[in-house]
């Protein structure tokens, strides 16, 4: 059974559509990279799933159950955790006590809290940096603590929305080198990423969206040499350079 | 602030009331009970980030309340204060109910809660069983089991006690997960929700204990007083009057609202009683004013944060 399906998942905005009748599934383990081009959809889709927005139509199944209609808090409980492409930390709290209120949702206790969060923190990279204000934070560390506070929730489900975007290549291989780690230990990901070097080294399969709709879908290998989204997304250059 | 200093401050309003007049004792009175219910409005617009310029609805329903059910049946007020509490705690969730369901944020949140008070002011105006216009008036006979005192030291314990409970829940819910859930809400609504907090929950709860506090209070205020009147009670004075202080002294930090209410409650007390003759009766509304405008240009996070600032570049080398 897989993880997470999606069947004719549709989304309006006035009149454009954002998203129309897309369904995909993720299995367990998986490492599923969503790509496109700005506009595409792929942050609705990201809205879609987590609860911030309720789908015009269509079924979004978690573990086999249907999660359309519930609120973001209860998918996080679910198991479904999500990141923000612009990142959102909380500013004026710590490093430490924004992961805090992730691992709050697992450990009721403060104590138990606090220490899952070092744990955290351990993991992410981010110890050093445990009682710095959060609004401190350079961008890199920022998209670190975005992706940490969402661990820190224990999902089994993770979806990250442009946490490679803006970071320096040296940066980019410790982040690529993270979830790596994060999908090993056993956390599906689906992943929105432009950074296509990200995308190639992390993704299993691909899904490409154009105009709210699925356009190629398949082995990374595979789907970037398609003409469709060589045309739609990459462009001739993208296929020039890797050759 | 160190836990000595807070002791010794402590200590020295414990022994106080036998160095202090009749005028001194009253000026404290106030300023432990504006402490008080601006520490109860802190849980809800401080840390929770939720503005109710609304507050004064609480304080009447539990005053009218208390001093109903003793009236009427004789319940005593020690127990009537914790049935006003609920019954303001549930007017309370109304207002949440109303609020947080509908999603409603910022000035629009600020405008409900002016409206649900005004609303209590006007019903309570015109029902006939509380007094109307006039009000309730209760009688003086001293019995300290119906909390009447002879000696206002009585006050100045109980308000002493009120505004040190209060500390201590806030104080326990810091700590608490509540404590983190509400300051995750404060700062960013959305990404809370997305690491598993009930916003909806955790701001109605801290409507609840928030509202419960104030109407607690309104018991002390009954019975300080002997009268109650809807536009005493209910009015957009008191309203401000609760919030002002957490305002100025730093809302959404545990010291704020009472750092606030030393420094204002004295001197709303000394404009009452010195320009209160010559149709100056507003003029602890002029000051609030004045002040409040000092503290949005200078310390908009308040007094507290400034000092705490301050004190820490002191100390350091």
């Amino acid at each position: 059974m897989s993880l997470l399906e999606v069947h004719g998942l549709s989304k309006h905005f006035g009149g454009l559509e954002a998203v129309g009748g897309l369904s995909f599934a993720l299995a367990e383990g998986e490492v599923l990279g969503l790509i496109g081009p700005n506009g595409a959809g792929k942050t609705t889709v990201f809205n879609l799933v987590s609860g911030f927005y309720r789908p015009d139509a269509g079924d979004i199944r978690f573990r086999g159950l249907s999660i359309v209609g519930l609120k973001p808090h209860a998918i996080c409980l679910l198991g479904l955790a999500r990141t923000f492409q612009i990142v959102r930390p909380f500013p004026q709290l710590s490093v430490l006590d924004n992961v805090k209120v992730g691992a709050l949702a697992r450990h009721r206790h403060v104590p138990e809290a606090v220490d899952r969060a070092r744990a955290v923190l351990d993991q992410a990279g981010l110890a050093a940096k445990a009682h710095t204000p959060a609004g401190a934070l350079t961008l890199a560390e920022r998209k670190r603590l975005e992706l940490a506070r969402a661990l820190a929730t224990e999902p089994t489900l993770l979806l990250l929305d442009e946490v490679m975007a803006g970071l320096n290549p040296t940066e980019t291989g410790h982040f690529i080198e993270l979830v790596a780690r994060v999908n090993q230990g056993g956390i599906t990901v689906l992943l929105i990423e432009h950074v296509m070097k990200a995308v190639m080294a992390l993704s299993m399969r691909v899904i490409v969206l154009n105009y709210g709709e699925k356009i190629a879908e398949g082995q990374p290998d595979g789907v970037v040499r398609d003409p469709r989204v060589v045309e739609a997304y990459l462009g001739e250059e993208y296929l020039r350079a890797q050759s | 602030m160190g836990r000595g200093l807070a002791g010794a401050a402590l200590g020295v309003l414990l022994i106080l009331p036998f160095f202090l007049g009749s005028y001194g004792l009253t000026i404290f009175i106030f300023v432990f009970f504006y402490a008080f219910l601006g520490q109860a409005w802190n849980i809800l617009g401080g840390y929770a980030g939720q503005l109710s310029a609304g507050h004064a609805a609480f304080v009447g329903v539990g005053a009218y309340t208390s001093a109903k059910l003793a009236m009427a049946v004789g319940l005593t007020p020690w127990i009537g204060m914790f049935v006003g509490g609920l019954a303001a705690a549930l007017l309370g969730l109304g207002v949440g109910y109303l609020g947080f369901r509908f999603g409603l944020r910022g000035f629009s949140f600020v405008l409900l809660t002016v409206a649900v008070a005004e609303i209590c002011r006007l019903i309570t105006l015109h029902i006939e069983a509380l007094g109307a216009a006039l009000g309730l008036f209760i009688t003086f006979t001293g019995n300290p089991w119906m909390f009447q005192f002879q000696d206002s030291r009585a006050h100045y314990y109980i308000g002493l006690g009120l505004m040190l409970l209060a500390t201590g829940v806030v104080a326990a819910m810091e700590r608490s997960r509540m404590g983190s859930y509400l300051a995750a809400i404060r700062q960013d609504e959305d990404a809370a929700e997305a690491v598993g907090v009930n916003s909806f929950r955790y701001k109605m709860l801290a409507m609840a204990l928030s509202a419960f506090l104030t109407g607690m209070g309104g018991t002390f205020y009954a019975y300080l007083i002997f009268s109650l009147q809807p536009a005493a009670v209910f009015g957009i004075p008191l309203s401000v009057d609760i919030l002002i202080r957490p305002v100025v002294g730093g809302s959404g930090t545990l010291m704020g609202p009472i750092l606030g209410s030393f420094i204002l409650s004295p001197l709303a007390e000394l404009a009452r009683t010195y320009f209160s003759g010559g149709g100056m009766v507003g003029i602890h509304l002029v000051i609030y004013g004045l002040l409040l405008i000092v503290v949005v240009l200078f310390f908009p996070q308040g007094a507290y944060p400034y000092l705490q600032r301050r004190l820490a570049r002191g100390s350091a080398p």
